[in-house]
């Protein structure tokens, strides 16, 4: 070895600071990766800029490319002139958009859904905030707000009936999905309970119902409302479409939500149980005080969750021919002024949902990075 | 909280205690009428969510006749499949919804058609393009039909009796199976009609759609009720009854205020000028007056919903009354 | 003691449970009664005899079995089942490729790959199925008609009713063939027995997958051909108002199954991105310092472990896509609840019976998946030695 032979100096490091270094660790790292993401961006850019141009700047809204107002599908760019126009026809969904928020709701009764809408959205305030002051009080009235929601919507106490075959659109979605939900929570906890009871009949019986409704497609749950429920009723007896309903998705939601509930159930260690009886607590004291609400603070992401899965199940009424938020949509659609738009009722609908589950999902996100659980306890 | 778990149990659960229908549609208010989801002519929302239409009109004429008032209704929208449910549960007290009168449906599923509105039968529709002017030229192709009718059934019994093959594609609304067919996924279209000449008038360009001269059924449509409620299935039938006689007499909604003066004895006892015969349906005396005024006589309504001036374009054929070589027949007013 | 949080109140506890099935018999018996007062007035025929009375409708999808509209309820009944069956089977097989692929894409170090991967899930988990199911019909009703397919190799055909191919018709001597492609997964199997318990024994690896592939393609390939080629393929064409011959995908089957598949398919991926999170960091470090290759970390180590998480939750995703395959009566797809529970209700008006049957047999299908994905479950759980 010869002792005057110089080291080469070496090159600096490559950069993994910085914008370039971010671009070289996170798109650039190796020739395989480099290949990935120009492959990516190249399908990326196919598509963003036509999807934009197509859903935005070059789309019809209230006036067409001649500048009139657009009043049937007749006056879209892209069936006036299909040649040279395929962007999107928005003014189906402008048109008709009273139908697609309240159905047929008589128009001078329809602030009753507006005020509706705002005291869901109070209601919502305290289960989303818990640092809120008066938010024991705020509580209550998210438990009563059903009551009065129901009043408003429906009627009487001098409001004038407004019979719910003309309720539609968002707000029969948002109907079945709140009113789904808010029944199948305590009958959720009831069956949780009982199927962990230690009584052999209750236990067997929640479970099979639990089971049972697991097993099968909500659709047919729905048909056995429509179908098989008004011949289970006494002569003279009839419930309403909407109730009916709305009676097999709590039901179908209900069985869901006691196995969430279930989990967390199992989850509270067995020392609370003895420290509650220990203590003098009856089966139900103990329950309520105790167990229920650690076993529900645990499993509210997984409650979001399912909740989500029977928000967008809602859209199955269709199928059974109640018109909800997709159903006026296909309603439009059926229509002659404005039939052929199907890619903008879709596109319109799906957006709808998205905000609504994607907002839900979000906050069930960060409900479970809270609670650092970190558990995902049977939700689908 | 007792009035609030009345109002709870009125909503959800309708009692309607044996009273019979025309007393509980009295104190209720209005009619609930049952109608299709939406087939333009005879039931269709328009832009602000009135409906209109042929069967749209037989509902008014009921609540005209119960209440003076033709808007007195609500109107249900069922599918081919929930429509007999619907009825049978008492959520509406009459369908009018292009439904085939036959005996299963009056006698086993417990229902009474109380009259024909209008006389259809099973037809097929195609483009114009394939060049087939017989449906029995049509083997091979793919049939769209909707399913819950009676059509379905019909088409089977066609093909094997004329013993060519077909591929079905059962489709559950009319709106989808028109979709289908206008974007080619099957060649041929197949139910009532009226239904066809509907979905015809929806085509972009309705020439360039043919519908075959095949009739393979008798489809008499026509408005029902539960069975054994006799007085309100007569009431239903009159109202009816009382659009048809209203042509034959010739008075229509323009000249009913001046016909009350007539001296042609049944217009009298039509209008309920003579004799008391609303009194015995339960009725006021000038309910006929009250349908015809307000919803027409049954060329009025044909005319203006499906009749030759409407993108429909349909014919009165069949329909058009005895004296003119149709077979629309109605008992006499007296 | 939880145990003995009735045994002091053991009366009480009977006092409950006689009360519950009273209840539940009182009611039982209340409805059963009005509900055959119903059925009486309404005139409404009982019992499951119309299962053997000719259907009178006909249903053009049926791949399985040869249904004519003179065939029975219960033919309808099987044509259904067997339709469910397929678009679940098929459809649970692409949403577990899709979910696992898509992943571990959301774990790359990919940015842009993973973002892009994050927006497919999001967007699909967050719309109703059955509007995808309605947007994929959509799209392909647009595709070329009928008359205007376009072609691959005079072979294949896209269509909007259909993608049109050969069809296989099977001659004399080509069940030896299917003897030997069974036989082949035997010997497969053997090989890959013999190479583990080599490998055990003395540390010797054995290219069983490139061996295996070679005995499953070339020794049937090789029989077919010493048997003089048994089998020739049947070509579409286009006759009249369709293509006669050939073998068909409907554009219904399709939309259900790219609908299902995607939507599934974003859940499953979700579910395989927490299993392959669960793995602690130490695995893969431990695994590096081995000299482990990347692609071998992820398949001996990571997924083997991560399996244990993923299975349950991948059971309830396969039990979700087979009770969401009810949708088919969206798009007019034949499945079960469509054309049994949906067209042959409607025909017999017996909706009991019929309704009975359908959920009844949802539930021995959700039974069985249950079942067999249990063993599985248990086949790979950590085994305590």
């Amino acid at each position: 070895m010869n002792i005057d032979n110089k080291i080469e100096s070496r090159k600096p490091p490559v950069a993994t600071t910085g914008f370039i270094g971010w671009l070289r660790i996170n798109l650039f790292s190796n020739w395989f990766n480099t290949i990935v993401t120009l492959l990516v961006a190249y399908f990326l850019y196919q598509i963003i800029p036509w999807f934009l141009d197509w859903a935005i700047f070059s789309a019809d809204f209230i006036y067409n490319y001649k500048g009139e107002r657009i009043i049937d599908r007749s006056f879209c760019s892209r069936v006036a002139n299909p040649e040279e126009y395929h962007a999107a026809c928005w003014s189906i969904i402008i048109v008709r958009f009273y139908q697609f928020i309240y159905g047929f709701y008589p128009v001078e009764q329809v602030w009753r859904v507006n005020v509706t809408y705002f005291l869901l959205a109070i209601a919502l305030i305290p289960l989303l905030v818990e640092q809120l002051p008066y938010r024991k009080h705020l509580i209550k009235f998210t438990i009563i707000f059903p009551i009065i929601a129901f009043i408003l919507l429906y009627g009487g106490f001098g409001f004038e009936i407004v019979p719910t075959n003309k309720w539609g659109g968002l707000l029969v979605t948002l109907v079945l999905g709140v009113f789904g939900i808010a029944l199948a929570f305590p009958l959720g906890i009831i069956l949780a309970l009982g199927r962990r009871s230690k009584l052999p009949v209750i236990s067997m019986v929640c479970t099979l119902f639990i089971e049972f409704i697991r097993g099968v497609p909500l659709i047919t749950l729905l048909f056995f409302g429509m179908v098989m429920l008004p011949l289970f009723l006494p002569e003279g007896i009839n419930m309403d479409g909407l109730v009916r309903v709305l009676v097999a998705v709590t039901l179908f939601q209900a069985a869901y939500m006691a196995e969430v509930i279930r989990g967390g159930l199992q989850a509270i260690p067995q020392g609370q149980y003895e420290a509650a009886q220990s203590v003098g607590l009856s089966y139900w004291q103990m329950n309520r005080k105790i167990i229920l609400p650690q076993a529900i603070r645990i499993t509210i992401p997984s409650i979001v969750n399912t909740s989500i899965g029977l928000f967008k199940d809602t859209t199955l009424v269709i199928i059974i021919g109640l018109l909800d938020l997709l159903g006026i949509g296909r309603g439009a659609l059926a229509d002659a002024t404005w039939m052929g738009l199907s890619n903008e009722v879709y596109v319109f609908v799906a957006l709808v949902f998205f905000i609504f589950t994607f907002g839900m999902s979000r906050y069930s996100l960060y409900l479970e990075n809270k609670l650092k659980t970190g558990i995902n306890m049977g939700a689908d | 909280m007792k009035k609030l778990l009345s109002i709870l149990a009125v909503s959800v659960f309708a009692f309607s205690a044996n009273a019979g229908t025309l007393d509980d549609v009295k104190n209720r208010g209005f009619l609930k009428c049952g109608v299709t989801t939406g087939l333009i002519g005879f039931a269709a929302p328009d832009d602000s969510g009135n409906w209109a239409g042929f069967d749209v009109d037989v509902c008014r004429a009921v609540a005209a006749a119960i209440f003076g008032d033709s808007s007195k209704v609500e109107f249900t929208t069922t599918t081919g499949k929930s429509r007999f449910p619907t009825l049978a549960s008492g959520e509406i007290d009459m369908l009018a919804r292009n439904t085939t009168w036959t005996l299963s449906r009056d006698v086993n599923l417990g229902f009474e058609f109380v009259g024909v509105n209008y006389y259809d039968g099973q037809g097929f529709m195609i483009p114009s393009a394939l060049g087939v002017d017989d449906a029995t030229g049509l083997d091979g192709a793919t049939v769209c039909i909707q399913t819950g009718t009676t059509t379905e059934l019909n088409l089977a019994d066609f093909f094997r009796a004329n013993n060519i093959s077909y591929e079905a594609l059962p489709i559950e609304t009319n709106d989808e199976a028109r979709e289908n067919l206008f974007a080619g996924r099957c060649d041929v279209y197949t139910t009532d009609a009226s239904g066809l000449s509907a979905t015809r008038a929806q085509a972009d360009n309705p020439n360039k759609w043919v519908v075959l001269p095949n009739i393979i059924s008798k489809e008499p449509l026509g408005p029902l009720v539960r069975h054994g409620d006799h007085q309100w299935g007569d009431v239903v039938r009159w109202s009816l009854n009382t659009m048809i006689i209203a042509e034959e007499l010739g008075v229509s909604s323009a000249n009913v205020d001046d016909s009350k003066s007539s001296n042609i004895p049944e217009v009298l006892r039509l209008l309920g000028v003579e004799g008391g015969y609303g009194e015995m349906l339960e009725l006021s005396n000038d309910f006929a007056y009250n349908i015809i005024k307000q919803v027409g006589n049954y060329s009025e309504s044909f005319d203006r919903n499906i009749g030759p001036d409407t993108p429909l374009g349909i014919g009165r054929n069949l329909n058009a009354l005895w004296t003119d070589g149709g077979i629309l027949y109605a008992p006499p007013f007296r | 003691m939880q145990k003995n949080l009735f045994s002091d109140e053991k009366s009480r506890g009977i006092l409950y449970q006689t009360l519950v099935v009273g209840f539940f018999a009182l009611a039982i018996y209340f409805i059963v009664n009005t509900t055959a007062y119903n059925l009486e007035k309404r005139n409404i025929a009982t019992g499951f005899g119309f299962l053997n009375n000719p259907a009178g409708f006909d249903i053009s999808f049926s791949p399985f079995l040869d249904y004519k509209s003179t065939d029975t309820h219960l033919k309808v009944y099987f044509v259904g089942v067997l339709n469910t069956l397929l678009v679940s089977f098929t459809g649970c097989i692409a949403a577990t490729i899709l979910g696992f692929i898509v992943g571990i894409i959301r774990l790359s170090s990919n940015w842009l790959l993973s973002r892009t991967a994050y927006v497919y899930v999001e967007f699909t988990r967050n719309v109703p199925l059955i509007l995808q199911i309605i947007l994929w019909y959509a799209i392909l009703i647009q595709l070329p008609r009928i008359k205007q397919a376009p072609q691959i190799w005079d072979t294949f055909y896209i269509s909007n009713r259909g993608l049109y191919g050969p069809r296989p018709i099977y001659e004399d001597g080509f069940f030896i063939v299917s003897i030997f492609i069974l036989l082949s997964f035997f010997i497969a199997f053997f090989v890959r027995r013999w190479a583990k318990k080599r490998q055990d024994n003395t540390g010797q690896q054995f290219p069983t997958f490139t061996t295996n592939l070679g005995i499953i393609i070339l020794l049937p390939l090789l029989i077919f051909f010493i048997m003089g080629s048994p089998m020739t393929l049947e070509y579409p064409v286009l006759k009249g108002f369709n293509f006669k011959g050939g073998m068909v995908i409907r554009p219904e089957f399709i939309a259900m199954f790219l609908a299902l598949t995607i939507y599934t398919g974003a859940f499953i991926s979700e579910t395989v991105r927490s299993g392959i999170l669960s793995v602690t960091k130490g695995q893969r470090e431990a695994s590096g310092a081995l000299g482990l290759k990347q692609n071998w970390i992820m398949r001996l180590i990571i997924i083997p472990q991560a399996l244990r998480v993923i299975v349950p939750p991948l059971t309830s995703q396969y039990l979700n896509l087979t009770k969401n395959s009810s949708l088919g009566i969206a798009v007019g797809y034949a499945d079960l609840v469509h054309g049994f529970g949906g067209i042959s209700l409607n025909q017999t008006g017996q909706a009991i019976e019929c309704m009975a049957i359908t959920m009844a047999t949802y539930l021995v299908i959700s039974l069985t998946i249950s079942f067999f994905m249990n063993i599985y479950n248990k086949s790979i759980q950590f085994k305590e030695k």
